[in-house]
């Protein structure tokens, strides 16, 4: 493994219904605790990117505001988004930016605060998610999306609405032992499959938690790496890709290309196979968007994904444990932060320091999947100690 | 014509495509094929991402379709609110994809996977055009 750009510091506010604040001090909350873990101060900093997905608040351009209130100024600030993957999208950049020499240190910021607009405001964007000449005047959403993969996945592999209920229990009972998470209940298999219909054939548990919340990593050179972090988490390998937004470009619906790209990019860069990923972070904004990335990350063959969920491989004593921190079902995916968190999860997991959620047999490798939008923008991030 | 007139709602009003309202007025929905390379086109384009040519035919979307996905949405976005529930998914013509809204006259209960579809214009009672699938 190539030891040159790591990670020495994450943070993440708990992930909440209403955060009692302004989109600064969110922000804040994931810096505080990223740069006391990397023992650094806000002078050590050389640049910030800042992640979130547009239209949840009113600050235009919040790069300034955030550096601001987190004293990074006067070092460079920008904003970067991809929707639910903008803070790995942050993350790629951050990398590349120290990979080059241009900085020694990045912080990557993601936050999203999205109790801020009412629910008929976020029922107007929910529309506008998707292709606004062509496919939004129909009335699609974005869930509308996902439940069409589910359809075409059950169709194609003979995956049920049942296996997807058994994500979500295994979701809820790590959800339940994160304090981070937004949602600590624990729900049974039955409790998920007796929930009423959202859009056919998901139901309420199929869906991501809403949440307020923020997330930092910091990003450093090899060098100041070694200087001030005992325990550095290093990049291996980045992958990335997109696919056409309206559904009518994509080459079938029981997969997600981008991700697959993604995934593949990342795998020959880390020159490591998906086997030998010990713990992963895959994007469940729904039940099926998690079954399509073990997948699309060749954890099990096209139409196989099944056999993850009903052999219980995905659980924390399992083969390839996934999501458990909760994942974005119960822990929350407050959009722009979401990367980042996911990002957070895997470090600590690699330093050993998840708490009650440490997978055993100290894992190695391990690896985060972001999508954005429905497998429109995807980033996959391989981690190494 | 102005584009917005399509769709139960729209979100755009101007592009160089707007002859497809002209076309669904007429009773047809039509994609673009390039006359340079032979691509088509659905949703139709003005430009062509293979050969960068904006010289463009306008092809028939017609016959039986087979439909590739659905769902059937018991919530939906501001100003969809009223034809709740309502199904939306996407069928294959000859290769098309073509993306849109299934007829509330199909029974809920009948649509599968693999269902022949044929697409039909329609005016909604403020004017809007679209377009959606019946059985075929
Ligand atoms: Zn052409």
């Amino acid at each position: 493994m190539s030891k040159d750009v790591a990670i020495i510091g994450v943070g993440q506010s708990t992930f909440v219904r209403n955060y009692p604040g302004s989109i600064r001090e969110l922000a804040f909350e994931a810096w505080r605790e990223a740069a006391q873990d990397a023992g650094i101060t806000a002078k050590d900093i050389n640049a910030s990117v800042i992640c979130s997905a547009p239209e949840y608040d009113l600050q235009r351009s919040p790069a300034g505001v955030i550096a601001e209130y987190l004293g990074l100024t006067p070092q460079p600030t920008f904003a970067i988004e991809s929707v639910c993957s903008s803070s790995t999208s942050g993350l790629r950049v951050a990398y590349s930016m120290v990979k080059a020499g241009l900085h020694d240190i990045v912080a990557v910021v993601g936050f999203q605060k999205m109790s801020e607009i009412t629910s008929a405001d976020s029922q107007e964007r929910m529309g506008r998610g998707s292709d606004i000449q062509w496919e939004s005047p129909f009335g699609t959403m974005m869930p509308a999306y996902y439940a069409m993969h589910a359809a075409a996945h059950f169709k194609q592999y003979g995956s049920t609405e049942k296996d997807l209920a058994m994500i979500r229990a295994k979701s809820t009972t790590y959800g339940a032992i994160n304090e981070r998470a937004v949602y600590r209940k624990v729900l049974t298999v039955d409790d998920c499959l007796d929930a009423p219909v959202v859009t056919s054939p998901l139901k309420k548990f199929d869906c991501c938690a809403n949440a307020d919340g923020s997330s930092c990593v910091i990003v450093a050179s090899a060098d100041r790496a070694k200087e001030l972090c005992k325990k550095p988490v290093w990049f291996m390998g980045l992958g990335s890709g997109s696919a056409s937004v309206t559904l009518t470009g994509r080459d079938n619906c029981y997969g997600l290309t981008a991700a697959m790209k993604a995934a593949q990019d990342a795998y020959a860069m880390a020159g490591i196979k998906p086997q030998d990923v010990k713990v992963a972070e895959v994007h469940d904004c729904f039940t099926i968007a998690e079954m399509l990335a073990y997948e699309a990350l060749g954890f099990a063959e096209p139409g196989k994904g099944v056999e993850i969920v009903r052999e219980g491989q995905n659980l924390i004593d399992g083969k390839i444990p996934v999501n458990v921190d909760g994942g974005l079902l119960s822990k929350g995916h407050p959009i722009g932060a979401t990367g980042g968190s996911q990002v957070r999860t895997i470090v600590l997991q690699l330093r050993d320091e998840a708490g009650p959620m440490q997978v055993p047999g100290q894992p190695e490798i391990g690896l985060v999947h972001n999508v954005g939008g429905v497998g429109l923008y995807a980033n996959v991030t391989i981690l190494g100690r | 014509m102005s584009f917005n007139k399509f769709g139960r709602k729209s979100f755009a009003s101007q592009t160089k495509v707007d002859a497809f309202v002209d076309y669904l007025e007429k009773g047809e929905v039509r994609g673009t094929q390039c006359k340079s390379c032979g691509k088509k086109f659905f949703p139709p384009r003005a430009d062509c991402d293979q050969c960068l040519s904006s010289d463009m035919d306008w092809m028939k979307i017609e016959g039986v379709g087979d439909l590739v996905t659905f769902t059937r949405q018991g919530f939906a976005p501001t100003g969809f609110e009223k034809d709740v529930p309502y199904t939306t998914g996407m069928a294959n013509f000859d290769g098309v994809q073509v993306f849109g809204r299934l007829a509330d006259s199909i029974n809920a209960e009948e649509v599968e996977i693999g269902m022949k579809v044929a697409v039909r214009t329609i005016q909604y009672d403020d004017g809007q055009l679209s377009y959606e699938f019946i059985k075929a």
